[in-house]
């Protein structure tokens, strides 16, 4: 039942709640982040909250190279990880994104390469596990390319794609990989943007669902629910149409 | 995002929310709402406060439930620190299996530490603990003047007392350091007595507060004649044996508002006869959990929306104990009178403890609160004749709980309030400030 959890971008709101209920299980938790501050803060309540124990490891995940080093840590400390969780991101302006080059191809490392990064390393050290499940958090950003966050939408498509490549690379090994895409939920992230209200979940909502598909070894999972529906609409309408959308 | 409104959802000014996550997020949040024009705003908890103490004259509020962290728990010494964003809901899932509960507890456990402070609340064990600002041992604050800094009763000690019971205007506290009290288990030994009349209550006061640590009284404000003031006295200490578990989460929902008020006089006159014949017996002594001892209402969440759009008020005053017995019948007289009070008036014998913040509310004397549909007219004419009663025998009324009372009994009641005036944050400015201050 205690099981060794690891998660990258410890910090983001999502991945917060998601170590809650594993804390609250008796988890023993290794957490990634780039800041310390924040991470000690998340380390502290969690242990509050019943995790047996709680290692940390502050690291940028565009740093790349350091990624071997902190499975390393992660491994030396638990021995085997049962769950592994990369959740960091970032929301970028789109805006910004169509004039200035330099700033898209940033953007488009940190949601996509840095987390690829991650993944072929966990992939590494899981596989010879031969257990464990192996959890990425995309977006239903990922399922279509709209005008207002294409970048962002592109660099989820590609976790998308590679994820299930690594899911079928990885199933006779028996480690499973789940693509989680969230529809709006109320993060940091999304502070600033007006979401409908009706349509925006909480993280803790979001954290449920993962953590029941964590459990049940899902492939894929829209959280909340509708959004599959939304997403199986959206990605039906013909390119001809969709252009024309206001989306 | 969806808007606020107070418990009482009176008046009907729905606020913006601009979420916190993190302390350092404070000062950033209050310089962009006033880059947007808002040049104030407040700290939003969850929204227990019944009328405008804890709405924003800008209508922009700094929403404080996602900081919720505890950032240091010792279960020897039951010394927690946590974020302000925390409820008391949390902090007991966290802290009973420890061993340890609130020292002191409103009638909702869906408050947070922030607002807990700010309101120095008060609950059935006055009489023995005083109000909550007596537990804290640490604040950690937020100014948009000077950023960062921390007080307690020997550090900063005016700032402390400001502080607590300062209505969210001495700055954002971002974190509290508590003291809990030790529990053997999760249960209440309760007593619960019914009474017929005034006189009764106050004899099972003054027999009980004593070896009591929890008492309180529900008392059938509609009930006139020789049936008035009949009522159930509680009484509860702390089980030494029996089982130490959580209270299942969950519970009912009041799923939408109706379109008009399911209160009214004549569910009101039937739910209360139907309350004080509940028990057959005078006198019933029972284990009970600490949820159903503590929080009753919290059972069918969102119960505030039974009132309709047009929202209600609570009353609550405390009278200083001299002429606690008479002033309070007499309120509850004319109460009776107007026969628009709600299920159940609560009335409460407040102890000798002081508190620590300059504008707390509670006094040694006799409490009473309720609720009141909201009809602009009859309440307003109720209100002012009760007010007056209530401040010519010097009592006060809660702020948590107020949408009407006036700057001039404001003022009276709470002669302190120039020194927090003092202390304002200039960038925090509630729409009960302003009312009571400006
Ligand atoms: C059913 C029910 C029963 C109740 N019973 C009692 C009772 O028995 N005794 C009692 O005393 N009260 C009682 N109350 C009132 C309630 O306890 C108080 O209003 C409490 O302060 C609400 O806390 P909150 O977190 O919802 O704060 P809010 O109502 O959101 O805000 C209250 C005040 O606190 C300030 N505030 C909130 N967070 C911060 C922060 N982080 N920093 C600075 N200021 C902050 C706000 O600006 C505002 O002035 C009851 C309320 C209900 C609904
Ligand atoms: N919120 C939504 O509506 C939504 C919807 C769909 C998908 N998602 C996805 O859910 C995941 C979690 O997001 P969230 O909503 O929880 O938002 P969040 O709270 O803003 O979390 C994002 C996290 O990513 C971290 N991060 C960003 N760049 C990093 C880097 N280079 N190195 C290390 N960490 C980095 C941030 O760290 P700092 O704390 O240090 O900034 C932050 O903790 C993201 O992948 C996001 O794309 C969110």
């Amino acid at each position: 039942m205690n099981q060794n959890v690891l998660i990258i971008g410890a910090t983001s709101g999502i991945a917060e709640a998601v170590a809650r209920h594993f804390a609250e299980q008796g988890a023993r938790l290794f957490l990634v982040a780039r800041n310390s501050e924040k991470l000690q803060a998340i380390s502290a309540d969690l242990v509050a909250r019943g995790a047996l124990e709680v290692a940390t490891f502050v690291m940028n995940a565009n740093e790349t190279d350091r990624i071997p080093q902190m499975t390393d840590a992660a491994w030396k400390v638990h021995g085997t990880i049962d769950v592994a969780l990369v959740a960091h991101g970032t929301l970028p302006d789109q805006q910004r994104t169509e004039t200035n080059i330099a700033y898209a191809i940033a953007e488009f490392r940190t949601n996509a390469e840095s987390v690829i990064a991650c993944l072929a390393a966990l992939a590494q050290r899981m596989e010879p596990q031969g257990k464990g499940v192996l959890a990425v958090i995309g977006s239903v950003a990922g399922d279509r390319g709209r005008p207002g966050n294409y970048l962002y939408g592109a660099a989820k498509a590609a976790l998308d794609t590679y994820a299930s490549g690594l899911r079928a690379r990885l199933f006779k090994s028996g480690v499973h990989v789940l693509i989680i895409k969230p529809g709006f939920v109320a993060t940091a992230m999304t502070v600033d943007l007006n979401l409908p209200a009706r349509l925006t979940a909480t993280p803790d909502r979001v954290a449920c669902d993962i953590q029941l598909a964590i459990a049940k070894r899902r492939d894929v999972l829209y959280t909340p629910w509708f959004w599959y529906w939304i997403m199986l609409i959206i990605r039906w309408i013909p390119a001809a149409i969709f252009k024309r959308m206001k989306l | 995002m969806s808007q606020l409104l107070s418990w009482g959802r009176y008046p009907r000014r729905p606020q913006i929310p601009h979420s916190v996550n993190w302390p350092e997020d404070v000062l950033p949040s209050l310089a962009a709402l006033a880059a947007a024009g808002h040049s104030t705003s407040l700290a939003f908890g969850c929204g227990r406060s019944y009328g405008d103490s804890c709405l924003a004259d800008s209508g922009h509020v700094l929403a404080m439930q996602n900081m919720d962290r505890v950032l240091a728990a010792d279960w020897e010494s039951g010394v927690v620190i946590a974020q302000a964003g925390l409820t008391l809901s949390e902090l007991i899932r966290i802290a009973l299996p420890h061993g340890w509960f609130l020292p002191v507890t409103p009638g909702t456990k869906f408050v947070t530490l922030g607002g807990a402070v700010a309101n120095d609340v008060h609950g059935k064990n006055h009489h023995v603990m005083g109000t909550f600002g007596r537990h804290v041992r640490q604040l950690t604050i937020y100014r948009s003047n000077e950023g960062v800094t921390q007080c307690s009763l020997t550090h900063r000690p005016d700032f402390f007392s400001a502080t607590v019971g300062g209505l969210g205007m001495t700055g954002v506290i971002v974190a509290v350091e508590i003291q809990l009290r030790r529990v053997a288990t999760s249960e209440i030994e309760q007593r619960s007595i019914r009474f017929g009349g005034f006189d009764e209550f106050f004899e099972l006061s003054r027999e009980h507060d004593s070896s009591h640590e929890y008492t309180v009284a529900w008392v059938d404000c509609l009930a006139s004649g020789k049936q008035a003031g009949r009522g159930h006295y509680i009484a509860g200490n702390h089980a030494q044996e029996g089982a130490l578990d959580l209270a299942p989460i969950g519970g009912l929902q009041m799923p939408i508002d109706p379109p008009f008020s399911l209160v009214n006089a004549l569910s009101l006159r039937a739910f209360n006869t139907l309350y004080y014949h509940r028990q057959m017996k005078k006198k019933v002594v029972s284990n009970v959990g600490y949820d159903s001892f503590f929080y009753p209402l919290d059972r069918l969440q969102q119960w505030n929306r039974m009132y309709g759009r047009s929202g209600f008020q609570q009353y609550q005053c405390v009278v200083p104990q001299e002429n606690g017995r008479e002033v309070t019948r007499d309120v509850m007289r004319q109460i009776s009178k107007s026969g628009s009070g709600s299920f159940l008036a609560v009335l409460k014998q407040c102890g000798k403890l002081t508190s620590p913040g300059l504008l707390s509310f509670p006094l040694h004397g006799v409490s009473l609160a309720l609720d009141f549909p909201q009809r602009d007219q009859v309440n307003e004419r109720l209100f002012t004749k009760l007010d007056a009663m209530v401040h010519e025998a010097g009592g006060r009324l809660y702020p948590a709980k107020d949408a009407h009372m006036s700057a001039v009994h404001f003022k009276q009641a709470y002669p302190m309030w120039e020194k927090v005036e003092a202390l304002r944050d200039s960038h925090l400015l509630s729409l009960f400030w302003k009312r009571v201050t400006q």
